[in-house]
């Protein structure tokens, strides 16, 4: 009994830091997105930009060395934030606000500064990945000595889930707690009525826009802990985190959190095979065991998870949370 | 009045066009970027080459792109190997002109370009590709005009064409003998890591079956799409599959391999109970991705910068000197400057640039090269010598078997049944491309 809990705690956290990357990667989407309407596809190479970043950081530190070089991780993060900020600051400001209200126009605009990004990393720092490597203490993990299976949970990934649980709760704080998140919500709620009672909606769209591109550059920076850095980085997630934000439904930052969570979880029952090993040793279940065990690869759990949220759109077609009220009619 | 609220409707045809776009973007491999530095030589004249002063040859690899990381590096190092050969006098007297093409990373351009350089501006040869994909894309024209191509990179077999030279290694020049030595040094379960398309499966099917004639175990495999960065669910069936350690063949190929070796040590999975032998992972890799992942782990190639011949000592101080200290030298860079070499004794013998009679001439050349002495084959492939380095602290690679001379090639694979038997001849007319071989 104690396997099968120690098991379903693995499950569970895996699943939950598959689904925390993919939520601190469509955070700052599901602002950009979700709240302003704004379809960004240069969402990724803005986290491809504070991946960069962290790497600028990480040489600058290394240079100090010790004990600089230990804690460049977390000096790495505002950096990040900053820069994609100021990058989304001058996005916004320079072709966003002329487009909106015109979601086609905004795609190719922002596909064409996606290529201008990346472009622009190749020539000025290099054509190759660059080598970013975590601190020492960032790069083991808690061993868990019980159970047929030694296994560990990496350092890395407990950083990314806490860094992501607090970049929600900032999230959720400044835009409920403080008067600029305020304004945020009452701008995307009804623009013109807040235009009316005085709120500076110009200056609310630039900073919802440098907001979320800011969390797109530490979702950069924490990416690098994972996976590499060169110009196509942000090509790797440019899809899944539309697909948290559609799922979870537009304008609701809480659907984000559950759909990243549930696609996570799901991603990795499939692909690890878990979901067949479970229903392994009862007999009349053979032949789901057998579709799972086809299924039971990174590339064919990915076709599942696709054709699952097929499905789910057919039923829900608006995602987990559908907006509400007058939002709607608009 | 600025709106950017928008209804669900409206929300739902934009949503479905954006995912569908960025989809449709990924599945195409690379956005066709106008990026290339594409290096159009010699003007618009169609002279033929070999009559002017100069003898034109192709160079077709991206410039752009995912692969250009790699392909770049082969690109330097025919260049350098030209440099080398004109200061030396040329060939027949003439000096070579490269016309360098960018394959942009896509298949389609790939062919294209290739008829641009062989109609176009009457190249004598093209050296070129990197991805499997791109060498099939090409081929059909090689073939249908007769034209000749070297091509520079390990590759996964099953192929024999007329009109190709190829100068990485065959499977059994590379996989084979890793999976042997693993066998012998490090285990009998092998869970099998590879990016999902044509190289990582067929290299696969091979490993499969030489594992049941050889009496190894295959516990599991899996396929990452190219670009994929998660790889917690791997790691999960690694353990699962090989709970006291096992062997590990990493076929990945680009980014996915930085993921999966990061993950896997914060895993803890190391290279003392899990070693991984990749098949795509070279001293240019091993500086991208961090030695300090990677240290212990196995590579198998038939060249490392760290080979000990007076040829490779030159060879790196060569190519050090001409793209600077930084820079590394490998396994494809290595078989991309010895073929313009080989390509250049062939012509010499020859006598002409008429590609029939190099063609002729080419099989049987030998050529004293970094990795040690290599022959030219009936079978257009190239005999070489197999090594297995452990990656060093400082990234180098520390070779720990090396075998007693140069393998030769086998383009059909021996260990699957279908072209199990049979070989390839092109110097006798009545054997060519597959014949069955004589027990």
């Amino acid at each position: 009994m104690a396997d099968l809990a120690l098991q379903l705690f693995i499950g569970a956290f895996n699943g939950i830091s598959i689904g925390s990357v993919l939520l601190i990667a469509a955070l700052g989407l599901a602002i950009v997105f979700g709240l302003m309407g704004v379809i960004n596809l240069a969402h990724g190479e803005l986290m491809m930009l504070g991946a960069y970043a962290t790497f600028f950081v990480q040489n600058v530190f290394n240079g100090w060395g010790d004990p600089w070089a230990q804690i460049y991780t977390i000096a790495a993060i505002p950096v990040a934030f900053l820069v994609a900020a100021l990058v989304g600051l001058i996005l916004e400001r320079g072709v966003i606000r002329f487009l909106y209200g015109r979601p086609l126009e905004t795609l190719l605009a922002t596909w064409g500064v996606s290529l201008i990004l990346r472009q622009f990393v190749r020539t000025t720092v290099s054509t190759r990945n660059v080598d970013v490597t975590a601190p020492a203490w960032l790069r083991g993990g808690i061993q868990i000595p019980t159970g047929a299976v030694p296994i560990q949970l990496p350092y890395a990934r407990i950083f990314i889930i806490i860094l992501t649980i607090i970049c929600v709760v900032g999230v959720y704080f400044f835009l409920n707690r403080s008067s600029w998140g305020l304004r945020i919500r009452a701008v995307t709620q009804n623009r013109s009525m807040s235009a009316c009672l005085g709120i500076p909606t110009a200056q609310v769209d630039a900073l919802t826009f440098a907001l979320g591109s800011g969390l797109a550059g530490v979702a950069g920076c924490a990416i690098t802990l994972l996976g590499s850095v060169g110009p196509n980085t942000g090509q790797n997630y440019i899809i899944d985190t539309f697909m948290v934000v559609v799922v979870g439904g537009v304008g609701n930052l809480f659907g984000s959190i559950i759909s990243a969570m549930v696609i996570g979880i799901v991603t990795y029952l499939i692909g690890s095979g878990t979901f067949a090993t479970l229903l392994s040793p009862v007999d009349w279940l053979q032949p789901v065991v057998e579709f799972f065990n086809f299924f039971a690869d990174s590339s064919m759990a990915k076709v599942m998870v696709f054709g699952l949220i097929i499905a789910f759109l057919q039923v829900r077609p608006a995602g987990i949370f559908p907006p509400k009220g007058r939002a709607v009619e608009l | 009045m600025v709106q950017a609220n928008f209804g669900r409707r409206k929300f739902l045809l934009y949503g479905t066009a954006a995912l569908g776009t960025s989809i449709l973007l990924k599945a195409c491999g690379a956005p066709p970027e106008q990026s290339g530095t594409t290096t159009p030589g010699g003007g618009t004249t169609s002279t033929p080459s070999g009559d002017g002063d100069t003898i034109k040859v192709g160079i077709l690899h991206s410039l752009s792109g995912t692969m250009a990381i790699s392909e770049t590096t082969v690109v330097d190092a025919e260049k350098l190997a030209i440099k080398e050969i004109n200061e030396a006098g040329g060939v027949l007297g003439k000096q070579i002109e490269a016309i360098v093409e960018d394959g942009e990373s896509d298949w389609p351009t790939f062919a294209e370009k290739a008829g641009k350089l062989i109609d176009q501006d009457q190249v004598s040869v093209v050296f070129g590709c990197w991805t499997s994909a791109s060498r099939k894309a090409v081929l059909d024209v090689f073939e249908s005009k007769d034209h000749m191509l070297w091509y520079p990179v390990q590759y996964e077999g099953q192929e024999c064409s007329r009109n190709v030279f190829y100068t990485g290694a065959a499977p059994n020049q590379q996989i084979e003998p890793a999976v042997e030595w693993l066998l012998e040094n490090k285990g009998d379960k092998f869970f099998l890591v590879g990016s999902d398309y044509v190289f990582p499966r067929t290299a696969n099917t091979v490993i499969k079956e030489q594992l049941k004639v050889l009496g190894g175990e295959t516990v599991g495999e899996d396929y990452l799409p190219l670009g994929n960065t998660e790889v917690t669910p791997i790691i999960t069936r690694i353990q699962q599959a090989l709970p006291d350690g096992g062997v590990i063949f990493n076929t990945l190929n680009g980014e996915s391999n930085d993921a999966f070796f990061k993950q896997m040590q914060g895993a803890g999975l190391s290279p003392d109970k899990y070693p991984i032998m990749s098949v795509s992972v070279a001293e240019e890799e091993v500086r991208q991705i961090g030695p300090e992942f990677l240290k212990g782990h196995y590579a198998s190639w038939n060249y490392f910068q760290t080979v000990d011949t007076p040829e490779n000592t030159k060879w790196v101080a060569d190519f050090k000197a001409e793209y600077g200290d930084d820079r590394v030298t490998n396994d494809p860079m290595e078989a991309a400057y010895i073929m313009v070499y080989l390509w250049k004794q062939a012509v010499e013998e020859a006598g002409t640039t008429d590609i029939e009679a190099v063609r002729a001439a080419a099989v049987g050349q030998t050529f004293d090269a970094p990795e040690g002495k290599v022959t030219m084959n009936a079978n257009h492939h190239l005999s070489k010598t197999v090594r297995i380095g452990e990656i060093r602290e400082d990234g180098m690679f520390e070779i720990v078997y090396e075998t007693d001379g140069p393998l030769d090639p086998e383009p059909w694979n021996q260990f699957v049944p279908d072209t199990k038997g049979y070989g390839c001849d092109w110097t006798d007319p009545t054997k060519g491309e597959r014949y069955k071989m004589e027990a």
